[in-house]
């Protein structure tokens, strides 16, 4: 593991998000005084200032907003940012695809793999 | 209070390397300092400001000011990437018209080539926030900007060949550039039948990886006066930073929009009075959708206007980077922002080749996109007066 990454699981707040990861489940901030649901989870709301801000669970359903290629990597990734149903746009990845085939719009759910011992949220085609 | 007509910038320089084998970091920042300070006709000893990024080394300001034994009163390290130097000048000039300094040196540079950039992301002495829900889905700035092109072909149906058209009026001003990288002028179809590097961008869609550096010196009005030069005026100038705001994301336009608004405004002029653009163009991306942002062209209409060589001096309606930009020439540092000040300051005191000098410029406008298009980037829009 990185130094970065080890700073980055030292971080309490974020605790939970990571818990609930390992048990296959995206979490995602909601702000109880805007109502606003947003991404990535910050304990501060960005819209309001409010502190008292809440995890909710994302559906897992959510379509393409925009997607790339990285075609000189070994191996080849996709790369995307995936609309969630509950409305925040996240980066993530589209794994298992034809990558001739990949269209804005399309739509996709959730899925965790596990990347340097970490199970990380990315998209299969619906 | 404006900086309307309050710094005047009296010296510039670009150095020639690209590849700078046996220089140090420090030692390029000091040469550009000297140079651009001998084209004002001023010295280190003049100078009360200095304004620096991330590119310097050490401490920033407090390593290279000892270095160039620099004694500022005024002292700046604001970090935006590659528009940091637009935005130095924006800070310059408010503190020149704050009374709060008369010379300030603004320098870049960077050793991408030769070591002092190892590849890939590097080790972070405080982790950014996005890292955690970011970093291990690979983004690179290659397939940041291709997302931004793939979203904009899709909602306003611009094409890979429209693109190719920016770099190939790069490749046209490039041509006469003896320190240029790419000198060779491109055809549409030569861009569009590169290899595609991350969808929907080719090769020839990229920016060149160079080392060198620059340096900007701006001054009081009474300073410029006793100067022997040529006097470019900052006429207005705005700054942002866009950022994914919790998720709400679009990436069809960029911080162009609000920095671009504030200048003009400032300025007291319109997209339609400039006569020349330099546009940061680490992609041909960045450059068509500055384009819109800044007002040259309706949003999504950037395509359109890019096509049959519209960008190219002395053929089209609005010539840009004439030095043939980072499509061609430099990308000093992988950070531009700098080098689209100096060929401003050159189309503007004449100085640019005569195959591209355009006519009678006396007003131009320079603008940089520094980070990342797609997820967080520093904008700056500085426009200047030839008086």
């Amino acid at each position: 593991m990185s130094e970065n990454k080890k700073h980055v699981n030292s971080d309490s707040a974020m605790a939970p998000y990571f818990e609930a990861a390992t048990e296959g489940q995206l979490l995602l901030k909601r702000c109880a005084d805007c109502d606003k649901t947003y991404y990535y989870p910050r304990p501060i709301c960005p819209f309001c200032m409010s502190d008292d801000t809440t995890w909710v669970e994302a559906s897992g359903g959510g379509q393409i907003y925009s997607w790339s290629v990285q075609r000189r990597a070994d191996p080849v990734y996709v790369i995307a940012f995936v609309t969630l149903d509950e409305g925040p746009t996240m980066m993530t990845n589209i794994i298992d695809c034809d990558l001739d085939s990949l269209e804005i719009g399309q739509k996709v759910s959730l899925v965790f793999e596990q990347r340097e011992g970490q199970p990380v949220p990315v998209f299969r085609l619906a | 209070m404006s900086i309307k007509g309050k710094a005047y910038i009296a010296g510039i320089y670009e150095h020639p390397t690209r590849k700078a084998e046996g220089i140090s970091l420090p030692q390029l920042h000091a040469e550009v300092a000297r140079g651009a300070l001998l084209d004002a006709g001023l010295n280190f000893r003049d100078v009360d400001a200095y304004f620096c990024a991330g590119d310097a080394p050490g401490l920033g300001a407090l390593s290279m000011a000892e270095y160039m034994g620099l004694q500022p009163r005024h002292i700046d390290n604001t970090e935006t990437g590659g528009s940091s130097y637009l935005l130095h000048v924006n800070h310059a000039a408010q503190a020149i018209a704050a009374g709060k300094c008369k010379v300030a040196l603004i320098t870049l540079a960077g050793k991408p080539r030769t070591g002092g950039a190892p590849p890939g992301r590097p080790p972070m002495a405080v982790i950014p926030p996005d890292f955690a829900f970011e970093d291990a889905y690979g983004p690179t700035v290659l397939n940041i900007y291709a997302m931004c092109a793939q979203r904009h072909m899709h909602e306003f149906g611009t094409t890979a060949e429209q693109l190719a058209w920016i770099k190939v009026a790069a490749s046209e001003h490039a041509q006469h550039n003896p320190h240029a990288m790419l000198k060779n002028v491109v055809t549409v179809d030569e861009v569009v039948n590169s290899p595609v590097v991350a969808d929907p961008l080719h090769r020839l869609d990229c920016c060149v990886v160079s080392d060198g550096g620059g340096a900007v010196v701006l001054v009081a009005p009474e300073i410029a006066a006793s100067l022997n030069r040529p006097k470019v005026r900052v006429l207005g100038a705005g700054e942002a930073i866009k950022h994914p705001r919790g998720g709400e994301v679009d990436i069809t336009f960029s911080g162009a929009v609000w920095s671009g608004a504030d200048a003009f405004a400032e300025a007291g002029v319109t997209p339609a009075d400039i006569q020349y653009v330099s546009l940061y163009d680490s992609f041909t991306i960045t450059v068509l959708m500055q384009l819109e942002d800044l007002g040259f062209c309706k949003k999504g209409q950037g395509g359109p206007f890019v096509a049959d060589g519209n960008l190219i001096s002395g053929r089209g309606s609005l010539p840009f980077n004439t030095d043939g930009g980072g499509l061609c020439n430099n990308h000093p540092g992988n950070r531009g922002g700098m080098t689209k000040i100096l060929e401003t300051v050159r189309q503007l005191r004449g100085e640019a080749h005569p195959k591209v000098q355009v006519k009678d410029c006396e007003l131009a406008l320079a603008h940089g996109t520094g980070g990342y298009l797609g997820t967080r980037h520093g904008s700056a829009t500085v426009i200047m007066e030839r008086e």
